[in-house]
């Protein structure tokens, strides 16, 4: 189509451009997948079942590190399968970065401040991963083995906001009428080349009937096409005044944006979010808060997890795997473990600090992996303002403001209580920025920055929690932050069983920052080891 | 309790006022990958490097450690120093301004040379270190040829 419209007159030129640009919503969002498929954000699960381990030699031992959800569906997949199993896990709790915060609990960063967390009872906020896509058919099988049992998570809310600081004089614009001026702009501009012409070559005279009657519906147009101010267009972007019941029930339509307005107000880039495969609704939530799951594998796990467990050294020779540790809380005394295996999930960033006698390939592919900047804030109101006032039940705010997001909680609607935002979920310079100042001040500033767009957060504010991931004691960083170079270069090594150790892990995966990733990485590495282990290969 | 809990959150922040003597002042506007360019080494440390190497430069300990960046050898040399912003190291990322962006979800952070210079020299002449050479921009841009230069500063 782009093609065809090379030789049209240079009048044209200016609408084609803009026409091009806003066409370029399939070719845009084709780009961002490509750019997010780079980071192994959007690759499918390849999750297809447990595998099923026969004949485990009696007596055989694996000793895993730690207990985030890699570790721990390894742990319970071998001790299933009749390994003896045994799990040395830092932090004091199951889970790793699968982790709820909530009223009561505290948290030391690196660095020393302590927050104690003040939200109310039943209250909460995920710091690490907050929502599970359902193709994510791995972790979602775990869910459903474990009993925790899962709401939907709102993803995309046509009542929320898209905000621009720069545009409509920095006030926010519903998720719902740019989605519908964008759309019935682009629509009305296609009609209208459509009907002078202008697609003639590359469009059949049938065709160009039917794709007329599409835009018309998809652009909701009216009888001629337009898209204008009119119960079609109002139908799509709300109303002055929505329809009721009795005397003064009948509605009154909402004017359009200007198309100039809304391109320039650069929103348009909220609208594809959802539309990721990542992203498409219906994703869930554990009911309670992401941790849910890691603290069900950890009573499922019961007895096998040897708690605030730093370990410090890892060797192997022709026997086995011994790992040396101490206590986190009183470090000093090394303690030994062992096993005939090794799956240590320890994040890269951390693993790259410990010595381990493994090949230079694998040695240097732990070292060459940076871990990424992010930055979640939780804030407690005094009241459920977004619904109470707005209209906002879940979803998603974007704002070109550094918090990035707000997102509204996905459980106990309407129920007048107090209420727990994500105030903010930062990455890269913003990210950066926010993980240098303390605790409290990247609360503050959350706070300050969301009243540009709920002017209510300053009356309502009660107390907030600020997760800067590099300040997380267990993790140093969010996730591997692969590149392409360095996953040609480093990935196939860093995947490999070295002697008898091999890793698992968000960091092994292609579905990098995903539960997903640990998760297949988890099942792929124990279906590798068992092979060798019947297989008689060590 | 309610007042033993509201005691620990007065010594809490009082601690975090302590502890932020060196962080940003409460309402400087944050940098912005443009105006970030403006910023200077003291700037700069103290907006990203003290995110893990601490506003003190100690670093800090946990499952891993943060390296000090005060009585480490490796500060005697402004060169490694360098390598590391620029190329990153272990978990750090890379600061260096490249050639080809990587425009990724994330996106880069990116640095001048001229800037990984100052922050070098700022980090090397405080937090009790008294380094008295020091590396240029120029040297800093040698130490990765394939790039373009760093786009000067506005």
């Amino acid at each position: 189509m782009g093609q065809a419209m090379q030789g049209e007159g240079s009048g044209f030129s200016m609408t084609r451009r803009d026409l091009l640009r806003m066409i370029g919503v399939s070719a845009g969002t084709a780009a961002m997948y490509q750019a997010m498929s780079t980071l192994g954000l959007a690759a499918e699960s390849p999750y297809r079942g447990t595998p099923l381990l026969h004949g485990a030699p009696r007596g055989t031992s694996v000793l895993i590190l730690g207990a985030g959800l890699a570790g721990m569906v390894a742990a319970y997949e071998l001790r299933q399968a009749g390994y003896t199993v045994q799990v040395l896990e830092y932090n004091a709790r199951p889970g790793g970065r699968n982790w709820t915060i909530r009223g009561g609990d505290r948290y030391t960063e690196l660095g020393g401040d302590t927050q104690h967390c003040r939200f109310d009872h039943g209250q909460y906020i995920n710091p690490g991963p907050w929502r599970i896509p359902y193709h994510h058919r791995g972790l979602l099988d775990y869910c459903k083995k474990l009993g925790v049992p899962l709401e939907p998570f709102v993803q995309v809310n046509h009542n929320a906001y898209l905000h621009n600081s720069h545009a409509f004089g920095g006030k926010p614009q519903r998720y719902r009428s740019i989605n519908a001026d964008y759309r019935g702009h682009i629509a009305e501009l296609l009609a209208k080349v459509t009907q002078q012409g202008k697609l003639d070559a590359p469009v059949g005279k049938d065709d160009q009937a039917t794709l007329l009657d599409s835009l018309r519906q998809w652009g909701a147009l009216d009888k001629n096409y337009a898209y204008v101010r009119g119960p079609s267009a109002s139908n799509r972007r709300g109303y002055d005044k929505p329809p009721g019941g009795g005397l003064s029930a009948k509605p009154v339509d909402s004017q359009p944006l200007q198309l100039h307005d809304v391109l320039d107000s650069h929103l348009w880039r909220g609208l594809t979010d959802s539309e990721m495969f990542e992203f498409q609704p219906v994703m869930f939530q554990p009911i309670g808060g992401m941790g849910r799951i890691g603290e069900a594998f950890g009573h499922a796990l019961d007895g096998l997890i040897r708690y605030n467990a730093k370990v410090t050294a890892i060797h192997q020779d022709e026997r086995g795997v011994t790992a040396t540790y101490e206590d986190a809380r009183h470090p000093g005394r090394a303690r030994t473990a062992h096993g005939d295996w090794c799956i240590c999930t320890i994040p890269l960033s951390i693993l790259s600090q410990i010595p381990m006698n493994v090949s230079a390939a694998m040695t240097e592919a732990i070292g060459a992996i940076p871990y990424a900047a992010t930055v979640k804030i939780g804030l407690q109101f005094k009241r459920r303002f977004w619904e109470e006032d707005e209209d906002i039940y879940g979803g998603i705010t974007s704002t070109d403001l550094p918090i990035n997001n707000i997102s509204y909680p996905s459980s106990d609607f309407n129920s007048g209580g107090k209420g727990v935002l994500l105030g903010g979920y930062l990455w890269g310079l913003n990210a950066y920025q926010f993980t240098a100042m303390t605790p409290a001040e990247r609360v503050r500033r959350a706070v300050q920055y969301g009243s540009q767009i709920h002017p209510q957060y300053a009356s309502e504010f009660e107390n907030g929690v600020a997760v800067a991931w590099h300040r997380v004691p267990f993790t140093l960083g969010c996730f591997a932050a692969w590149s392409d170079e360095a996953r040609n270069k480093h990935y196939e090594n860093l995947c490999q069983i070295d002697g008898r150790i091999a890793l698992a892990g968000e960091h092994a995966s292609y579905l990098p920052a995903w539960q997903e990733g640990a998760v297949t990485s988890a099942l792929d590495v124990i279906g590798r080891i068992h092979q060798r282990v019947v297989g008689g290969a060590a | 309790m309610k007042r033993a809990m509201l005691g620990l959150l007065c010594a809490a922040s009082l601690m975090a006022c302590m502890t932020s003597i060196h962080a940003q002042t409460s309402d400087n506007a944050l940098y912005t990958p443009d105006t970030l360019h403006s910023a200077n080494g003291e700037a700069i440390f103290h907006a990203i490097c003290q995110g893990c190497h601490m506003p003190d430069a100690k670093g800090a300990v946990g499952a891993g450690r943060y390296p000090p960046l005060t009585g480490n050898p490796h500060l005697a040399s402004a060169q490694y120093m360098a390598a590391t912003i620029l190329f990153g190291r272990h978990d750090m990322p890379s600061f260096k301004t490249s050639a080809e962006p990587h425009h990724g979800f994330f996106g880069n952070t990116e640095l001048s040379d001229a800037q990984i210079a100052q922050v070098i020299h700022y980090i090397r002449t405080h937090f009790g270190n008294h380094y008295l050479d020091s590396i240029t921009a120029d040297e800093v841009t040698a130490m990765h040829p394939q790039d373009k230069p760093s786009p000067p500063k506005p």
